[in-house]
């Protein structure tokens, strides 16, 4: 603990601590520009120069270490003078035109010019340019504006490991450009944008339509509405307007932001978004037409009594939401329980991860993620497996990739040759639907050579020897034959697992979406307890939860059998608690899932369907099926921010506000619940979910006490163990993860250290490999997998409404493998017929190496080229999670 | 007067390759008594005095010491083999006559502080060494005094050969480490130092060719026999490269404290055609230049730096009377616009001020506030740069204005406005 003398000052400061550092602490302001946290400092730019005694050298402050006894001063003639110079010797060369810049108002440099009293530079300009080169689709770069401080080049390198820039010429002629005098649009740049939020000047700026000086906005500080990374955000708002969104330092993502979050925000104040609630007013068949709140709601409420009168309140179901904050959806399960006493609640984590809930709530006792989002950066051993997280969790992926750049190494285990799989240690590509049968051969291989954590499986484990029975059949040469994989890459892959001090395992939907999801589930942590990789730092199962709050929609109880925290309908001590809190009796019953509701509404059972913010007619397995049902339900309520397909069905639709116009919370994929804030005021009429509920739960004969979804979380928080510790106040300061029993309590980063959720001890559950539900034949002789892309996102109902990502991928595509195209004679764009059981779409081929020969990968988010038209509504006997990843198909040239 | 040869002794006398040849001239000697005590190396290194010889004059048993003291599971030993300074091939004729007293020395270095893996960063100008130098190596492994387990002791020390990327600044240590990991050749922030955190992050002990080729003898016959040598903040020989207008151009060796009108008169034979000498620039492109009057001057670090002048690496470079001395700072400055590497916001933008300024004093349009200026921005230089070359790039305009004020010529009269 070096002291040192700033100013005279004396601090004492942890070894390492720069001077910059200490000064910060002590709230004396150095002006930087190359320096950024989170980057490694690169001391080039030259302004933070202060004098330590002792030295004939001006020192950088941002990269000199404090020692003992050293004594700083940050400001003095000669300084200020060496300070101006440089500032100077930058202004000579960029651009004057400031008034038309659009950072003007919150330009570092040119505040650091003022702060110097320099009003132009002494110096002529003695550099050319290239144009500004505005071929990308959010921003563009003037390299007249460019002062070198190379945070961009050093951003792309480091944080977002995309390595877009290059540094061209040397010396005085040194400039940020990209390789090969590429444009951005040509190059291998993802549109991230974060190059674009750490920009110093206006050189790399947002092609914004609207233009507004930093001191006309007001910011907001609130988490992104995308992925379930949890990115935390500023919403900079004009008027009731969202005109831009800024990175913060949160603790998943650390500044970072993918394409989705930085830059598809203008679904918010878009000119399709409800604004007012509408009514089939003549019946079934009629026309939706514009209503009043008051007859809408009056009208709702008297159907669902009715039909509730009539057939039962398990009649009704509900379909809550993975992308409205836990209060929305807390007071949503609570209207159905509570106020029309049915268990027919669910949302679409169905869809997603209902068997890492149902797979890891066995084996380990939680299902959610064991570890942080920020440890994978610390992991030695990243096993990736069923996710293309550089695209569906690009903020993770970064981090992956920092991992790696640390010399982490990565192995990967997937059906197609993802971006993360070109940076593999091991990649293995496997076919769709064999996960099972991988992590059994990883483990037949930790187990035949004695690379297995003994003490641990000893004292933490049960059920080993049942593990080691049915494992012992899976050779690698079995496994490497029907995951049509090198049995040594297998070997490889497992030692460096079981080795590494700290490995981690991510997946996704490759994973869950499969009749036998739950067994694949269980497979990954049994591979985990095998090596003792569970509850420690750097470690652990991470299923990557696809939607931002799909982890919170779970967690406060939008499960038919679930009640907030896991606590089971079917616990009569949990239903006593709740009947308690609620002051009504509740069915005992566990409810209808999503999939098992649409059946019942095609059988007559459920009359009353009423969706919060989902789109099923797009998400949901064989939508045909689903559109067929919901036609026939008596009674469809869709509640949203735009008429979806599914409200395009309904009898009657409410307008909500969108993420930007509501308080609440979401909670993470690694367990965080963090704060949403409303930035603007509900578009048009349109109201808050939570107040929509609210209202209509008084209609409905129950009258709740809330006057804001702060009071709504204090509820949920008294009534779920987990939950305990949160409330509004202490989320604006900290975000812990679950659990987090009481509001002292700090959270929980990693779960399970020294003792399980589930008790004392671990349980293995061995699973046998049984191949997908459908797999190809003579007349579908192809497997059609379908997964997501980075520029799009679930039904698109959000991003179809950027202009950019529209330009960047506005179309479904289906991709195939050059000789499998080779063969069909189909060329690379062509127009394609993609046919299976259920039924046919027509989309565009992308023929490419990425997908193996046999393989056919679609992603599912368009309503043109529907994947989920094709794919098997089959089901995980546990989980009720469908086969989306496996069906087959067939394809032909259009 | 008579060359001392230290570090020439076997140059011309025997076959580089052959490490039969270098044994039988006493070589190998100080890595077998490295081996049997590696533990009292650094502290041999420390008695020695012997300090850098690639510049900056550092003194080598510290350097060395740091490595020592920071614990790791992997570390380097670099030579620095750019020899980019113009004009200068000292290293060069080490290299070529006699590769195996480098490779002594750098085993002798890694013995020292326990690292197992050498290179020797090599100038891009100098690939006709390449196979000199490889079969050198190959031979010294057959032989079993590099390589793994070296004279059967259980150490390895390997080492292999990088080509340098071609630019002056990868002479610098930390540009050079870069450049060996395949990024741009760009400078580091210091600290942390090599010697603690240097290649891929491990410690490195990087020192230049003439540095280490003096390690093997000064083991074998040790401190005391190196400290009766040179003067006494500087033990030991150096190698002088003297250039310019003189009549015997070339690299001779002396001991420290060498009086330089004794290289320039005696060894280097006056200037040609019987020429006033005017002025000579010290320690190479980025070195002072002083005026010819100052001529009296032992050639030592210290000595050197009181008078203002610099030793480097040994360089003399003599300009006589009929040489305009503008002239040689346009192009010196001109040289330094070429090689920053850009990194840093003083000498990327810094240097091309220079020049525009020195053009100024070239076309005689400079007024006073010019020199003012020029001066100041020089200065500012020479304490705001990140790495050696932007701190040490204003030294010979510097220096010239300061010992040749009279050429420097400023139109007093019209004091301009900016
Ligand atoms: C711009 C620049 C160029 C340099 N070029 C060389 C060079 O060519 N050879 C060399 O040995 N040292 C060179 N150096 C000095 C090295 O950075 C370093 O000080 C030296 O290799 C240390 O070895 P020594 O202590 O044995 O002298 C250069 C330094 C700078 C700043
Ligand atoms: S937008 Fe992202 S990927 Fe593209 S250059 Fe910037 S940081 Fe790199
Ligand atoms: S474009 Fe911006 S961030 Fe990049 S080097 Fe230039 S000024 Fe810095
Ligand atoms: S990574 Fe996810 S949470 Fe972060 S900005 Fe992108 S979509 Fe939003
Ligand atoms: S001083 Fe010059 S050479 Fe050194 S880092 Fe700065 S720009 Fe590069
Ligand atoms: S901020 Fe310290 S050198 Fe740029």
């Amino acid at each position: 603990m070096p002291k040192v003398y700033i100013d005279g000052t004396s601090i004492e400061v942890e070894n390492g601590t720069t001077i910059l550092e200490a000064c910060e602490k002590i709230g004396v302001e150095i002006p930087t520009l190359c320096y950024l946290k989170h980057l490694n400092p690169a001391g080039s730019c030259r302004l933070c120069l202060v004098e330590v005694k002792g030295s004939r050298l001006l020192q950088t402050a941002c990269t000199t270490p404090c020692a003992e006894g050293m004594e700083v001063t940050t400001m003095n003639q000669n300084i200020y003078n060496a300070r101006k110079l440089v500032l100077e010797l930058l202004l000579a060369n960029h651009d004057d035109g400031c008034f038309s810049c659009p950072n003007n108002g919150k330009c570092d440099f040119a505040r650091y010019c003022m702060d110097y009293d320099i009003e132009k530079s002494p110096f002529p300009r003695n550099k050319e340019f290239p144009p500004v080169d505005e071929s990308g689709e959010f921003f563009t770069y003037d390299a007249s504006k460019c002062i070198l401080c190379r945070r961009c080049v050093r951003t792309c390198a480091e944080l977002q490991c995309n390595n877009t820039y290059t540094l061209k010429g040397r010396g005085h002629e040194t400039m940020v450009g990209l390789p090969f005098n590429q444009l951005f649009k040509t190059s291998n740049c993802v549109s991230c944008g974060n190059c674009v939020s750490v920009c110093p000047t206006g050189a790399l700026s947002t092609k914004s339509g609207k233009k507004y000086r930093d001191w006309e906005i007001k910011k907001t500080q609130t988490t992104c509405p995308y992925c379930g990374v949890g990115c935390q955000i500023e919403l900079h708002t004009k008027g009731n307007k969202v005109v831009g969104v800024e990175p913060l330092d949160g603790p998943a993502n650390n500044n970072l932001l993918c394409v989705k979050g930085k830059f598809a925000y203008e679904f918010i104040n878009h000119k399709d978004r409800l604004t007012k609630p509408m009514m089939r007013k003549g019946g079934k068949g009629s026309p939706l037409e514009e209503v009043s709140w008051d007859e809408a709601m009056s009208h709702i409420a008297e159907k669902m009594l009715a039909i509730k009168a009539e057939s039962g309140p398990d009649s009704l179901a509900g379909f809550a939401s993975a992308r409205v904050t836990n209060e929305a959806n807390y007071i949503f399960m609570k209207m159905m329980r509570a106020a029309v006493g049915t268990n027919n609640v669910d949302h679409c984590a169905r869809l997603c991860h209902a068997s890492t809930v149902a797979g890891l709530a066995t084996t380990l006792g939680s299902g959610a993620m064991t570890n942080s989002i920020s440890e994978v950066v610390d992991s030695d051993v990243i096993l990736v497996s069923g996710s293309n997280t550089t695209e569906t969790h690009p903020v993770i992926g970064a981090k992956m990739r920092q991992a790696l750049l640390r010399g982490a190494k990565l192995i990967v285990a997937e059906p197609r040759e993802i971006d993360l799989a070109k940076q593999a240690e091991i990649f293995l590509q496997i076919r769709p639907g064999t996960n099972v049968a991988f992590f059994n051969g990883m483990m037949n291989v930790v187990i035949e050579e004695d690379l297995l954590d003994k003490e641990y499986v000893e004292n933490r484990t049960e059920g080993f020897e049942e593990l080691k029975t049915l494992i012992s059949e899976y050779t690698p040469e079995k496994v490497a034959e029907i995951c049509n994989i090198n049995a040594e890459d297998l070997r490889k892959a497992a030692r460096l697992y079981a080795k590494a001090e700290k490995a981690s395992i991510f997946y996704s939907m490759g994973v869950t979406q499969h009749s036998t999801g739950t067994a694949g589930v269980m497979c990954t942590s049994n591979l985990a307890l095998l090596c003792g990789k569970i509850g420690k730092y750097g470690c652990g199962v991470n299923p990557l939860r696809g939607q931002n709050n799909v982890q919170g929609a779970c967690d406060v109880g939008c499960l038919p059998g679930d009640y907030t925290a896991y606590q089971k309908v079917v616990n009569p001590d949990a239903r006593a608690k709740f009947e308690k809190a609620w002051g009504v009796s509740l069915p005992d019953k566990p409810g209808l899932t999503i999939t098992e509701t649409i059946g019942a509404i095609e059988s007559g059972d459920i009359r009353c369907l009423y969706v919060m913010g989902e789109n099923p007619m797009l998400s949901d397995p064989d939508i045909n099926h689903v559109e067929h049902a919901l036609k026939k339900c008596e009674f469809l309520v869709v509640q949203d921010i735009f008429l979806t397909e599914t409200a395009e069905l309904a009898d009657v639709v409410l307008p909500a506000g969108s993420y930007a116009e509501t308080d609440g919370t979401f909670t993470n994929t690694e367990r965080r619940v963090q704060l949403v804030c409303k930035a603007i005021e509900p578009v048009g009429d349109s109201r808050e979910d939570w107040d929509i509920i609210n209202e209509l739960m008084d209609r409905l004969g129950y009258k709740n006490n809330f006057s804001s979804s702060s009071d709504i979380l204090d509820e949920l928080a008294g009534t779920s163990p987990s939950y305990g510790g949160y409330s509004f106040e202490r989320l604006k300061k900290e975000q812990p993860q679950w659990p987090c029993p009481n509001k002292d309590h700090p959270g929980t980063p990693v779960l399970h250290i020294g003792k399980f959720s589930r008790g004392e001890r671990a349980i293995f559950k061995p699973s046998p490999y049984i191949p997908a539900a459908e797999l190809p034949d003579e007349e579908y002789p192809f497997v059609l997998t379908t997964g997501r892309v980075l520029y799009q996102y679930h039904t698109r109902t959000m991003t179809g409404k950027s202009e950019g990502l529209t330009n960047i991928m506005g179309t479904s595509f289906i991709e195939i493998n050059p000789t499998d195209a080779g063969k069909l004679g189909i060329a690379n764009s062509d127009k394609v017929k993609v046919a299976s059981r259920r039924g046919e779409v027509t989309v565009e081929a992308h023929v490419t190496d990425k997908v193996a020969e046999g393989i056919l990968f679609m992603p599912f988010h368009y309503k043109d080229g529907p994947a989920n038209k094709l794919t098997n509504n089959v089901i995980d006997p546990i989980a009720k999670i469908p086969e989306y990843k496996v069906c087959a198909a067939r394809l032909e040239k259009f | 007067m008579e060359e001392t040869r230290i570090l020439l002794k076997n140059i011309g006398k025997i076959n580089p390759v052959s490490s039969a040849d270098y044994v039988a001239a006493g070589g190998y000697k100080g890595l077998k008594k490295a081996i049997s005590n590696p533990e009292a190396i650094v502290d041999i290194m420390k008695d020695s005095g012997l300090r850098g010889r690639g510049g900056a004059g550092f003194p080598v048993g510290l350097k060395w010491s740091f490595t020592k003291g920071t614990p790791s599971d992997q570390k380097y030993i670099i030579c620095n083999a750019d020899e980019g300074e113009p004009g200068t091939n000292k290293d060069r004729i080490l290299m070529s006559g006699d590769p195996h007293s480098l490779f002594e020395g750098m085993a002798i270095a890694g013995v020292a502080v326990g690292a197992t893996k050498g290179f020797i960063y090599l100038r891009a100008e100098y690939p006709y060494l390449l196979p000199i130098l490889n079969d050198a190596i190959k031979d010294a492994e057959a032989a079993g005094f590099i390589g793994k387990n070296i004279l059967g002791s259980n150490l390895d020390f390997e080492i292999e050969i990088r080509s340098g990327a071609g630019a002056y600044i990868c002479g610098d240590e930390t540009a050079l480490m870069e450049s060996i990991e395949g990024k741009r050749g760009e400078p580091r922030y210091k600290p942390p130092f090599p010697g603690v955190s240097g290649l891929w992050g491990k410690p490195t002990i990087i020192n230049n060719v003439e540095t280490l080729c003096n390690v093997p003898q000064i083991i074998d016959k040790g401190a005391e026999w190196f400290r009766s040598i040179g003067t006494e903040s500087c033990p030991g020989t150096k190698l002088f490269t003297l250039s310019g207008n003189i009549n015997n151009p070339g690299v001779y060796e002396f001991p420290m404290g060498v009086n330089m009108r004794t290289l320039f008169k005696e060894v280097g034979g006056g200037c040609p055609g019987g020429k006033k000498l005017f002025a000579v620039q010290t320690g190479g492109a980025s070195g002072a230049i002083i005026n010819a009057e100052m001529l009296d001057m032992p050639m030592d670090i210290e000595c050197c730096a009181k008078a203002g002048a610099v030793l480097g690496a040994g360089d003399l470079m003599f300009i006589d009377e009929s040489i305009n001395i503008i002239d040689v700072v346009e192009n010196l400055i001109e040289f330094f616009v070429e090689e920053s590497c850009g990194k840093c916001t003083p000498c990327r933008e810094g240097n091309t001020r220079l020049l525009e300024f020195v053009h100024k004093f070239k076309d005689g349009t400079a007024r006073e506030d010019d020199l003012e200026r020029l001066i100041e921005i020089g200065s500012f230089m020479q304490v705001s740069s990140l790495c050696g070359l932007g701190q040490a790039s204003p030294v010979p305009v510097l220096s010239a204005i300061k010992n040749f004020p009279d050429k420097f010529i400023v139109k007093s009269d019209e004091r301009g406005q900016n």
